[in-house]
């Protein structure tokens, strides 16, 4: 019996010449396919990104490269680079959650208004609850009642927000408990300051980046994203793994809410209003597909410092902050369409 | 009928399936029989209640009257996982792979292989290099040749695609393997390939039942002929003693089930 020659035909529709044999080394190496690959690993484009802009403020300021800005920036970047790791999550399963920070507000103004006469263990005990909660609402809208993600969250950053401000009467909770505002504390060396809450995003980016690539439940979130019917049509629950999703993103928003007390020892039910988009802009900056099923939590760490970095270096430039809005604005837009461009031909 | 045919026990079986959605029978009293590691194709015209038979033989859809029998003993499917289980895998026509995935974990998803000792139980980790080893062997088994078995699939061809597809079913079945039109998005070229590793999987011993529209495919690969009609069996042929015309005459009732060679194993019911 002929063996199927199965390899020979390889490679998509469209320029199979990286695939085809022995071509030339120089030929090929930037070749539209060798481009396209480059820039399809998840994280080479955000870090080449990060880079570039590095490269420009530290040329064109005098203030922004020295060892204590550049720990400052990490400082900056914790709150909403821990509640981008939940929004990664949510995003890798196609979703999206609008709410997240209405749902870290909510959770530090309940932990701020409890510490102001309890213990402060219970208090962040009771931030977990609220976060994950809420987020599990999140969920069971996006599952059980097959609400578009956009639209559920949408509601529940609206009812979130308006819920804070009720609660609180509008009032803030200055923060008293070393242990609530512990985050914002670490051992320093001069003008560097590595806080506990730096420390805590690296590990937890880890801790997520490892559960996403070297377990089952991982690979189940990658096939989700990519191919909910594939991966149903192979035995998995797929609603049930997706509630679980935007559960567990509640515990990253409750890490957010400690992060968010430790930063700024106040809880304001008005504080952090475009935490959301800020969350979901360093996830797209940092390479994770907006189609689900493609990214990661290494490119979304590098998309929170992006997003910090331009902020950060814009003012040390003496830049306005609403050009700083506009050039985050401008990078989404980039990010999302290099995205487009690379998902053209994947959803066939 | 041959001697060799009657003493064969049909891997799987099924009697008297009805089932009804509404005023609409899809499955009027129909019978079926697949034998041990045969290639049965599936055959009918739209609305014949092809899909809705397969269904109700892989737990998608639980008949309202009938029985089915796998080796002989009676089953009762309440779910597709109920059937996997059981050893029967089904390809479906919808592309059933996760293109960002590569192969190893296609092959596996759903039942992905963790390390022994503290590294699976405790902290989950999976085996990747043990999956990647079995899934490359596996394929190699099925004469399925790709560059890497780290490849995504979506750098891979259509015809590729459903290669993946059918060696994961081939893989996890330990019975019987069913091909929902496995050759319907492919090429002239690709679709010899699907049809060379369907024999394959035949010749690893699984029982293949392969739904198709393709009157060449069929004549190709097909051991014996389900033609379905009305809801029911009308007829199964063996593709060396009927023709191709001879066979689309009893699909669409042009011609009469009896006047066709029967190549039934068992003897029809007393009706």
């Amino acid at each position: 019996m002929p063996e199927p020659e199965l390899a020979s035909t390889a490679a998509g529709s469209d320029a199979g010449a990286a695939a085809a044999g022995p071509v030339p080394a120089v030929a090929s190496v930037w070749s539209g396919s060798t481009l396209r690959e480059l820039f399809s690993y998840p994280i080479t484009g955000p870090l080449f990104a990060l880079v570039v802009i590095v490269l420009v403020f530290s040329l064109t300021t005098s203030t922004f490269l020295n060892a204590g800005n550049l720990s400052l920036i990490l400082q900056q970047s914790v709150v909403v680079g821990t509640l981008a790791l939940g929004q990664t999550l949510v995003i890798l399963v196609s979703g999206i959650d609008l709410a997240n920070g209405a749902i870290m507000v909510l959770a530090t103004v309940v932990i701020g208004s409890y510490a102001a006469h309890g213990d402060p263990v219970t208090a962040l005990l009771l931030g977990l609850v609220v976060c994950v909660a809420a987020a599990s609402l999140n969920g069971l809208a996006v599952t059980r009642f097959r609400l578009p993600p956009f639209i559920a969250t949408l509601g529940m950053f609206t009812i979130l927000t308006a819920a804070a401000r009720l609660y609180s009467q509008s009032r803030s909770f200055p923060i008293n408990s070393d242990l609530i505002t512990v985050l914002g504390t670490g051992p320093s060396i001069g003008t560097i300051t590595i806080t506990y809450g730096s420390m805590l995003w690296i590990v937890l980016t880890i801790v997520l980046g490892y559960a996403l690539t070297q377990s089952a439940w991982g690979v189940r979130v990658y096939a989700i994203g990519n191919s909910p019917i594939a991966a149903r049509l192979n035995g998995i629950n797929v609603n049930a793994m997706i509630f679980g999703v935007y559960g567990l993103a509640g515990v990253f928003y409750a890490f957010g809410a400690w992060q968010a007390l430790g930063r700024t020892p106040i809880a304001d039910p008005s504080g952090y209003q475009i935490a959301n988009l800020d969350s979901i802009t360093a996830v797209v900056i940092g390479g994770t597909s907006l189609f689900g099923g493609r990214g990661g939590v290494a490119g979304t760490f590098v998309g929170a410092l992006i997003v910090v970095v331009l902020k950060n270096g814009l003012t040390q430039a003496g830049i306005d902050s609403l050009y700083q809005q506009i050039a985050t604005g401008f990078l989404v837009m980039l990010a999302v369409g290099v995205d487009q461009f690379l998902g053209r031909g994947r959803r066939a | 009928m041959t001697q060799d045919q009657s003493a064969r026990i049909p891997v799987m079986q099924a009697v008297g399936l009805k089932k009804h959605y509404g005023h609409v029978v899809a499955l009027d009293d129909a019978d079926f029989e697949l034998a041990q590691g045969e290639i049965l194709a599936v055959v009918g015209d739209n609305g014949a209640g092809k899909s809705t038979l397969i269904k109700a033989l892989t737990g998608a859809v639980i008949p309202d009257e009938g029985d089915v029998y796998l080796d002989g003993r009676k089953v009762h499917f309440k779910s597709p996982l109920n059937a996997r289980l059981a050893g029967i895998e089904t390809v479906y026509q919808e592309l059933a792979v996760a293109t960002q995935l590569n192969i190893a974990q296609n092959l596996y998803l759903g039942r992905e292989v963790r390390k022994s000792g503290i590294a699976g139980t405790v902290f989950r980790q999976l085996d990747k290099k043990l999956m990647r080893n079995q899934a490359a062997e596996h394929m190699r088994n099925l004469g399925i040749r790709i560059q890497s078995i780290n490849q995504k699939v979506e750098t891979l061809s259509g015809g590729q695609r459903q290669a993946v597809a059918v060696a994961r079913a081939a893989a996890w079945g330990r019975k019987v393997v069913v091909l929902d039109e496995p050759t319907a998005a492919l090429g002239v070229r690709e679709t010899g390939q699907v049809l060379d590793l369907i024999r394959r999987v035949k010749d690893q011993g699984l029982s293949v039942i392969l739904i198709s529209h393709s009157m060449p495919d069929v004549f190709a690969i097909a051991d014996r002929i389900h033609i379905h009609r009305l809801g029911h069996r009308a007829a199964v042929v063996s593709p060396k003693s009927t023709s191709r015309s001879d066979v689309v005459a009893v699909m669409t009732g042009a011609l009469e089930p009896e006047a066709v060679q029967s190549a039934l194993i068992a003897p029809p019911r007393a009706a």
